[in-house]
């Protein structure tokens, strides 16, 4: 069974003479459970696939599956029982009013759960967040600490396919090392798809199963992380990209 | 847990209850504020007019609509009447001190109607977008293009005069400024991740609105209805002067500067007075909102 399908997605921005083509005929396919990476340069559209699959690119055409179900337009409220995103930058990622406690129940409570108190619970424990993070604001936690709320934040529906937008981009090595190593625990531990964007070979050499080069909005080439771990891409987009990032 | 002292307590960087994280947010921006001397003496002063008003008729001297002819236009200092008496012979601080009641009621029902329509309009147009904003923003503009004095006058000739009637022009001529920062602050805000987040969630429009852009337009607005009190004292007091405000003989400061008008080549503390009144209530507000920007600005604790 596949996960999400997408057939010739075309995603643009503005209309008429300022219309902006960001993704053109994208088309591919992620088996459940897999991890899925979308490599490319600033500007190529990565991101833009992940904000069409949500809903907050609101312009696009084409065919859109997850569980071999059609999206609509206006994304029913299960739509994000299944999908959820973890968005690049933590430090904007999270309202700098509420508490990781109110991000978390607020979740939590849209999505109809009861047991709320115990889950932010749960959740702060399977994020590696303990007790002590649950009634903090944004601004008295790190980076790294964010963006671990962020991911408990997308977790609380209990999805099944995840969405990663850079997770990594903004943190520093180090802590990037720890939020990549917590993602590929918990894909095992909850069963979970991933979609990774990123511009970082080596991070989705490490997280990714396969992957999607794009240049200039368009899927260039599809392969597995073999071939990319033995340098073999066929077209010279994707060549020129694993070279220059050896 | 026992030897901690309250201080330590509200000023934890690990709080253990939703309680606690209250109170130590509301602490940590208590001791931001304390630090700013300036904003502490416009809250000084500010809780003097307020224990003032409260308790007026134990501290006024004299009572504010007695007159006594025999003893009118008395200079400051007379016996009994320190701030002298008015051209009727009632005594001045009996009736600034009554006044500080109705400054302190045109004050309090401006900042309750003005900024909360203004917000309402603003975070609605913003969020919504479309056509929604271009007809909520165009009549912004229309009540923004009217002097504000002129457009106060129109109305409270249309529906009479009276302290009332002066709050509701002031109102309604008050909130489109607070509108227009509401919704820049909900443009802003609306493309920020964490509103794209919610919305991933499953938020409708009233929740996202309500609940997360709120908040974050709301100290801007508090600073800007506390830097604005100032010009509504004066547009109150414009109108008292007028004559289109408080009617007489209500101690409202601005009608008493009216009648301290005619007098003021050769009795000057009849209309001086009320007007450091005015000053001092006015420049306290201002005070007291640049402190508030200090504290109530959601990016100063990052």
């Amino acid at each position: 069974m596949s996960m999400l399908d997408i057939k010739g997605l075309n995603v643009w921005f503005g209309r008429a003479r300022d219309r902006v083509d960001a993704v053109k005929s994208a088309t591919f396919t992620v088996a459940q459970g897999e991890s899925f990476g979308l490599v490319g340069e600033s500007g190529s559209g990565k991101s833009t696939i992940l904000r069409a699959i949500t809903g907050l690119a609101p312009t696009w055409s084409g065919k859109i599956h997850v569980e071999d179900q059609p999206i609509p337009a206006r994304r029913p409220k299960s739509f994000y029982k299944t999908v959820q995103m973890v968005f690049q930058d933590p430090y904007a990622s999270l309202h700098p009013r509420h508490s990781v406690d109110q991000v978390l129940g607020e979740t939590l409570h849209l999505h109809g759960f009861k047991d709320i108190d115990n889950r932010v619970v749960k959740l702060l424990d399977d994020v590696g967040l303990g007790q002590k993070f649950r009634f903090r604001y944004p601004h008295q936690l790190s980076g790294g600490q964010r963006q671990r709320v962020a991911i408990a934040r997308a977790l609380a529906p209990e999805p099944k396919l995840l969405l990663l937008d850079e997770p990594t981009s903004a943190l520093d090595v180090s802590v990037q090392a720890e939020i990549l190593n917590l993602l590929a625990d918990l894909r095992q531990m909850h069963d979970l798809t991933y979609v990774m964007v990123s511009h970082d070979l080596s991070v989705v050499g490490h997280m990714c199963d396969r992957l999607a080069v794009m240049k200039d909005g368009e899927i260039v080439e599809i392969m597995d992380v073999s071939a990319l771990q033995r340098m073999e891409a066929t077209h010279p987009y994707a060549q020129h990209l694993l070279q220059a990032s050896v | 847990m026992a030897d901690q002292t309250l201080k330590e307590w509200l000023l934890t960087d690990t709080p253990t209850s939703r309680r606690h994280a209250k109170l130590s947010a509301l602490y940590t921006g208590w001791l931001t504020f304390r630090s700013n001397t300036m904003a502490m003496i416009g809250l000084g002063i500010l809780v003097l007019l307020i224990v003032i008003a409260a308790a007026a008729p134990i501290l006024s001297p004299h009572d504010p609509f007695v007159q006594d002819l025999g003893n009118r236009l008395a200079p400051l200092g007379t016996e009994g009447h320190i701030f002298g008496t008015d051209s009727l012979g009632r005594d001045i601080l009996s009736r600034l001190i009554y006044g500080a009641r109705i400054t302190l009621y045109i004050v309090a029902l401006v900042a309750l109607i003005a900024p909360v329509a203004g917000l309402l309009v603003g975070t609605v147009s913003g969020y919504a977008g479309g056509w929604v904003d271009v007809v909520l923003m165009r009549i912004t503009d229309i009540f923004l293009a009217f002097p504000r004095l002129v457009l106060a006058l129109a109305f409270v000739a249309a529906l009479g005069a009276g302290i009332e009637n002066a709050v509701l022009a002031i109102s309604l001529t008050a909130w489109p400024p607070y509108a227009r920062i509401a919704r820049a602050e909900t443009l802003t805000i609306r493309s920020s991740d964490y509103i794209a987040a919610i919305r991933l969630q499953g938020a409708g429009a009233l929740r996202i609105i309500t609940k997360h852009i709120w908040p974050l337009c709301i100290s801007s607005l508090i600073v800007r209805v506390t830097l604005d009190m100032a010009g509504i004292i004066l547009a109150a007091a414009g109108l008292g002067f007028l004559g289109l405000g408080a009617q007489p003989p209500s101690p409202e400061w601005g009608a008493m500067i009216s009648e301290g008008r005619r007098f003021i080549l050769d009795h000057w503390w009849v209309a001086t007075m009320p007007g450091l009144a005015i000053f001092t209530v006015s420049l306290a507000f201002n005070l007291l909102g640049d402190g508030l920007r200090d504290v109530l600005d959601p990016k100063a604790g990052e």
